[in-house]
């Protein structure tokens, strides 16, 4: 052993993807969502994957979580393979997914319910706790179709934390809501990120972002979906979407963006 | 308590025109009897028992119907919207057998059954059970796919899934599928009363045929009455409340 490798201090890989490939098939034609796409997470980093849609980030995404599976190679959480979905991996979606027949307190609850080592009480608690943690609980009580969409997505990211995971996988969750909101959330995120020490995998198109979110910044490029190119952002945080050390980072990923897809460009935005 | 004036000033308005209708004397009072005879008609059978004893016997044959309709009809449903193969089956059999009229199992019923309470149930459950099957397959197949995702995700599975996730997600639907069925049931049990004598229990429909066969107009009236009323509470106790609830939850009421 070298003296090298005595003194590192890696962190652990969380999930690492291994040539993954993936197609759809659909009646008219077959799509080439993934293609060997190949991705080493470590355990506490936050990775944005960025790219067109249709480049499979998404797909990829899915894969990851477990509720789709690739056609080939295979992906690994803490070293072992993923065959669905579980607890250790949340999902949070575009859409808040929230179920209308409970009541925020109650969908929150909806994972901790399922963990049965757990009182009800301590559910309850746990659940008060992560809606504390996203800055409503004053909304208990209230039915889902009463919150604004800003306020779904902190429910929905309540949701997501509450059962514990150690990953949390993020579908543009922000890509509904209007701006002033959006940047609270990123403050937000970045706060919980940093209190709770989750791996984060982002996915998105808006690659301000996710400069402004990523450790790493995963590029994709459609046709078929293939990773083109990584980012590292050191940026200090929590950081200010519109700073302007955040805005060359961005504008570097977009020059690179815009080399390897020439026809697509009108479909990203800065 | 205003919406409530209102409705008691409409009652009240509807039995004043219908008494100054038979004042004008434009048909035979045999015809059309005025409101204070068909009041004493209700006075009088409620005095001598027949009234409340034929309501009984009807609630009963058609809450036992009914709850049977809706104790098969929902987990058919289920199964039908989940299964390609019951789809296939019972999926296209409960299609067919919803357009008939209930009316028509009568005759089919009687040769089983004969004259007894069975024949009743059975006409019931033929009348309201489709329906409430269709209803529930139809409130599963909207129910939006990422319910089921989400909730995966969080560790559901199979039963935990359909019975904490799809089955309160398309309750909207089965709801009205049962309020649909009710109105089905309560109907072809009508049509079965006044069409068959059944020797174990007098109801409502016989009532109403007997009140046809004595050329009494009054009865007739009368026992159409607490037809409608029975029809309007079951509407305002057994399926109000749900409404309310489902409309709260889901952000659909209109005020």
């Amino acid at each position: 052993m070298t003296i090298e490798q005595e003194l590192a201090n890696v962190t652990p890989e969380k999930l690492t993807v291994e040539h993954v490939s993936k197609w759809f098939r659909t009646r008219r034609a077959t799509v080439h969502a993934l293609d060997d796409v190949s991705l080493t997470v470590r355990e506490g980093e936050f990775v944005c994957l960025v790219g067109p849609s249709g480049c499979g980030k998404s797909t990829l995404l899915n894969i990851i979580a477990g509720l789709e599976s690739p056609d080939a190679g295979r992906v690994l959480a803490d070293g072992k393979p993923v065959t669905g979905p579980g607890r250790e991996r949340m999902v949070m979606f575009q859409e808040s997914a929230l179920f209308p027949w409970l009541d925020v307190l109650d969908n929150v609850m909806f994972g901790l319910k399922l963990k049965p080592q757990l009182k009800n009480q301590e559910r309850r608690e746990v659940a008060e706790f992560y809606l504390k943690l996203v800055g409503l609980e004053k909304f208990a009580t209230a039915n889902i179709h009463e919150l604004s969409g800003g306020m779904k997505q902190r429910v929905a990211l309540a949701r997501a934390l509450a059962p514990n995971p150690r990953v949390l996988l993020m579908d543009e969750p922000f890509a509904a809501l209007d701006a002033m909101t959006r940047e609270q959330l990123y403050g937000d995120i970045q706060q919980i990120w940093a209190k709770r020490r989750k791996t984060i995998i982002f996915v998105t198109h808006n690659v301000r972002e996710a400069a402004c979110l990523g450790d790493r910044v995963v590029l994709f490029s459609p046709n078929p979906g293939r990773i083109q190119e990584q980012f590292t952002v050191d940026l200090p945080r929590p950081r200010d979407i519109n700073s302007v050390e955040l805005a060359k980072h961005s504008t570097e990923i977009m020059r690179a963006l815009k080399r390897h897809l020439r026809p697509e460009i009108s479909e990203v935005a800065e | 308590m205003k919406r409530g004036l209102v409705v008691c000033g409409f009652a009240v308005l509807m039995i004043a025109s219908w008494e100054i209708v038979c004042r004008l004397k434009i048909w035979s009072p045999v015809l059309l009897p005025n409101p204070l005879a068909v009041g004493e008609y209700l006075a009088q059978a409620i005095r001598d028992g027949t009234l409340w004893q034929a309501t009984l016997v009807t609630t009963k044959r058609l809450l036992i119907g009914y709850f049977l309709s809706i104790l098969f009809g929902v987990p058919l449903g289920l199964l039908t919207a989940r299964f390609k193969f019951a789809e296939d089956t019972l999926g296209v059999l409960a299609l067919g057998l919803q357009t008939l009229p209930s009316v028509c199992w009568i005759p089919l019923a009687l040769l089983w059954y004969g004259q007894t309470e069975g024949a009743m149930l059975f006409v019931v459950i033929m009348g309201s059970l489709w329906s409430i099957l269709i209803a529930t397959d139809n409130g599963v197949r909207t129910v939006p796919p990422i319910y089921a995702r989400a909730a995966s995700t969080m560790g559901s599975k199979n039963f935990h899934t359909w019975i904490k996730v799809i089955l309160p997600a398309s309750l909207p639907f089965i709801v009205s599928g049962m309020k649909q069925g009710w109105g089905f049931a309560w109907r072809s049990l009508m049509a079965a009363e006044i069409y068959v004598t059944i020797l174990t229990g007098f109801g409502l429909g016989h009532l109403l045929h007997y009140g046809r066969e004595l050329n009494a107009m009054d009865q007739v009236i009368g026992v159409m009455l607490v037809i409608i009323t029975i029809g309007l509470l079951a509407d305002k106790i057994l399926f109000s409340p749900w409404e309310k609830f489902l409309h709260r939850r889901w952000g659909t009421a209109r005020n």
